[in-house]
């Protein structure tokens, strides 16, 4: 029998024009970083910087365009492979508006300095419960969908969607254990180099089931539909959809090679990560020969010209992300600008131009209409194209020539580049380029918004599609299913998303302390706690997203423990709540920067960087002189610690603020020799303290206490 | 390094969702037929284009 129903295009159409809104805003955002980069000055106010705006770009990217993407693509073509309405429109609009608000309550909270400290986890812990009760209602609405069916297969893109939902939520519940300090504040679950093993195990996943997974699912449901033929082969669909996901989860290790994580560990990454060449590229020709015999409308279409770029950006970037996960490669890429060549190949072409093939196939659709300008689209497409061009090529060439520079001994055996500065020199070429790449590829979007706003004025959104199925014959379900088979169909799905993520919360709070803390007794006997002041100093490094240019973990190589001291122990690492390894060295590595310098350097050095040090690309942190250290959270976040098992002694965050003030008093009166008058209550100094601290642990003697430290 | 093993019991539980779930696709038909699913998603034409005989297949940008 058949039945009648309608597709909700308003809730596809409400996604659509997130996805536009939130891309040339995290775009934006990502242009004014890397201008940053290169004009110090652009670094204009205390939450204007480049480490403020760098996670807010790459937050806003991810998940506020290509989340939104994800999610305009899946309502649209769920609903049309599934014959059925989605489930819920209630569900519907709350996941939109829950994803809207979490999205600009990250926009507000990264640039004040908000933020966990966690590479793509930035966000702190009142606003990852928000993701996580949204991502629920995302799943109960699409699970539901997919139980009201009206077409019995799920076809492959249903599938890619179903791995999304299922990783995403265990990925996001465990990377994100944390301890409240306050509502503000949180410090992860985990330590050094076991936080290390989970973020980049998130990290790795978040590419592959949140930029990967799931608009591989759209690209063979629109991939298709732009041209108009069936998927090359189904069948090798099949087999793309399930090698993918049984190898992806495996391959995280591969960005700590060379770390202080065990060789084992890093082997087991690399081993998985050259495996996934091979259901990375099946799934590439598949898309690529779905256009066999229809190469002459490539020429014509701009939808399947985005499309094949975007393919081919995500073979190339599958191909050289196992490479780069090689020990001898990754030698050479890990700490520079080949890493963000690679990522921004995959973002800005298989993401992001596969979002404007399916914008520019949808929108059309949607209204009713035809596309405002085919001409316009394809200009798009070659400005989109040549900006990828001029973002990648000078970025390959800059990762080289630093890592190249960093690794240059004279043959007395000395370092030839003894200053890290003239290596960022170099490659600043590179950083305008980049630049210009970058506003190319902007300006093509924004060609793009003009193109969609006139479509949208041309055409009137069709709110409600009509359609019509015949019904699923039930019956006919239940006759070819087993015992297991029943067992499913019998309980709602509803229950089984609501109680995964509630088992997977409930096992990591339970499960995690206990072995934590166990593991975290220092295997180093002179790696003590920080002290308050050092601690409070910390929290002001993650909170300018220091890390986003300056690593804290020197690799047992020549080059490096020349240039920077003794490589970095997994045992100096244990109170690290989270690990601050960082990924990119834009600036010297900072794991033993305890000691090199007088306070009095870093005083003027982080008032204007290039006082101390000529040409430095660094911006300025004058706002830490004249705040002061908020002493009345201090006790809060002994306790935290004390919480995640650090070993401060009973009673201590009661003396905290008296030990902070002793030690602060004594780096005062430090500077006050060399002629510098501060104020020891200026959060400056909490920062002097904690750098000044940074890879000492392993010199001092094991009985030795630091400045002002209870003894455990 | 404890937490590795949490991690690998993380990762194969979900492996197993989906080991489950590939079960469940290969017992209930699923995967019998892999040719015609392939086709039958480009044959969702709007009802009233369906109805007005318009070519379904046609691109609106041409």
């Amino acid at each position: 029998m058949m039945q009648r129903f309608q597709y909700d295009n308003k809730i596809v159409n409400a996604f659509l024009m997130a996805t536009i809104i939130f891309g040339i805003v995290g775009m934006l955002v990502g242009l004014i970083a890397a201008l940053q980069m290169i004009i110090p000055w652009m670094n204009a106010a205390e939450w204007f910087t480049f480490g403020r705006l760098r996670p807010l770009h790459t937050n806003a990217v991810i998940f506020a365009f290509v989340g939104n993407g994800i999610f305009a693509g899946v309502y649209y073509s769920l609903q049309r492979l599934l014959k059925a309405r989605m489930f819920s429109d209630g569900l519907s609009w709350l996941h939109f508006w829950g994803w809207q608000l979490i999205i600009v309550s990250a926009a507000i909270t990264l640039p004040l300095g908000i933020t966990s400290g966690k590479e793509y986890a930035e966000l702190e812990w009142p606003i990852d419960i928000a993701i996580t009760l949204i991502w629920v209602v995302f799943g109960i609405n699409m699970f539901g969908t997919i139980i009201k069916r009206r077409e019995r297969h799920l076809y492959v893109a249903i599938w890619f969607y179903i791995a999304t939902w299922v990783t995403v939520a265990m990925l996001h519940i465990v990377n994100s254990m944390a301890m409240p300090v306050s509502l503000f504040k949180g410090y992860s679950m985990y330590a050094g180099v076991q936080d290390a093993l989970v973020q980049w195990w998130y990290g790795h996943n978040a590419v592959a089931f949140f930029l990967t997974t799931p608009y591989l699912g759209l690209m063979y449901y629109f991939m298709p539909k732009a041209a108009n033929r069936p998927v090359y082969s189904y069948k090798l669909s099949i087999i793309h959809f399930w090698a993918l996901i049984f190898i992806y989860i495996w391959a995280g290790p591969h960005h700590l090679l060379y770390t202080s994580l065990p060789e084992w560990t890093q082997t087991l990454g690399i081993v998985f990560s050259i495996m996934l060449i091979a259901p990375s590229w099946g799934g590439m020709l598949n898309g690529l020969l779905t256009l066999r015999g229809a190469w002459d409308r490539v020429r014509e279409d701009p939808v399947l010209k985005f499309m094949v770029v975007a393919v081919t950006a995500y073979g190339m970037s599958t191909l050289e992300g196992p490479l780069m996960s090689t020990k001898i490669l990754n030698s050479i890429s890990h700490f520079t600008d080949w890493t963000i060549a690679h990522v921004h190949v995959g973002g800005l072409g298989w993401n992001g131009f596969l979002t404007f093939g399916i914008i520019y196939w949808m929108l059309p659709r949607l209204f009713g209409t035809k596309l405002y300008s085919v001409k316009l689209a394809n200009v798009h497409f070659w400005i989109g194209t040549l900006g990828i061009v001029f973002y990648a090529i000078p970025l390959y060439f800059a990762g080289f020539t630093q890592s190249l520079m960093w690794k240059q001994f004279t043959p007395d055996g000395y370092l030839v580049y003894k200053n890290f500065l003239d290596t960022l020199l170099q490659i600043k070429y590179a950083y305008w380029l980049r630049a210009l790449g970058g506003t190319l590829y902007l300006s093509g979007a924004l060609v793009m918004v003009y193109n969609v706003i006139m479509t949208v004025r041309a055409g009137k959104l069709i709110v409600n599609e009509d359609a019509e199925a015949p019904a699923l014959d039930k019956a006919e379900v239940i006759t070819d299913g087993g015992y297991w088979h029943r067992w499913i169909e019998r309980r709602p799905v509803q229950m089984l998303v609501v109680s995964f993520v509630l088992v997977a919360i409930g096992g990591a709070i339970e499960m995690v302390p206990t072995f934590l803390i166990k593991s975290n007794v220092p295997t180093i006997a002179s790696v003590k706690p920080y002290t308050p002041l050092e601690l409070h100093g910390r929290d002001m490094y993650i909170r300018e997203g220091c890390y986003t240019c300056h690593s804290q973990m020197i690799r047992p190589f020549r080059s490096e423990t020349v240039r920077y001291g003794e490589y970095s122990k997994a045992g100096e690492f244990v109170y690290d709540h989270p690990f601050q390894w960082g990924s990119k060295r834009t600036g010297p590595d900072l794991a033993r920067e305890g000691g090199k310098r007088p306070d009095s350097w870093h005083y003027y050095h982080m008032y204007d960087p290039t006082s101390t040090s000529d040409g430095s690309l660094m911006p300025p942190y004058r706002a830490m002189y004249t705040n002061l250290i908020p002493l009345d959270i201090i006790p809060a976040k002994i306790r935290a610690m004390q919480n995640l098992g650090v070993p401060y002694a009973e009673g201590f965050d009661e003396l905290a603020v008296g030990d902070l003030q002793q030690q602060a008093a004594g780096i005062a009166a430090n500077l006050k020799e060399n002629g510098i008058d501060a104020d020891p209550n200026t959060e400056i100094i909490a920062l002097i303290a904690y750098l000044q601290r940074l890879g000492t642990d392993i010199s001092r003697d094991a009985g030795a206490s630091t400045v002002g430290q209870v003894n455990p | 390094m404890t937490i590795i093993f949490f991690l690998i019991a993380a990762s194969t539980t979900v492996a197993v969702i989906f080991l489950a779930a590939f079960v469940w696709a290969m017992r209930t038909g699923q995967y019998d037929d892999d040719h015609s699913p392939a086709v039958r998603i480009l044959g969702d034409a709007p009802l009233k284009a369906t109805i007005t005989k318009t070519t379904s297949t046609e691109s609106p940008l041409q």
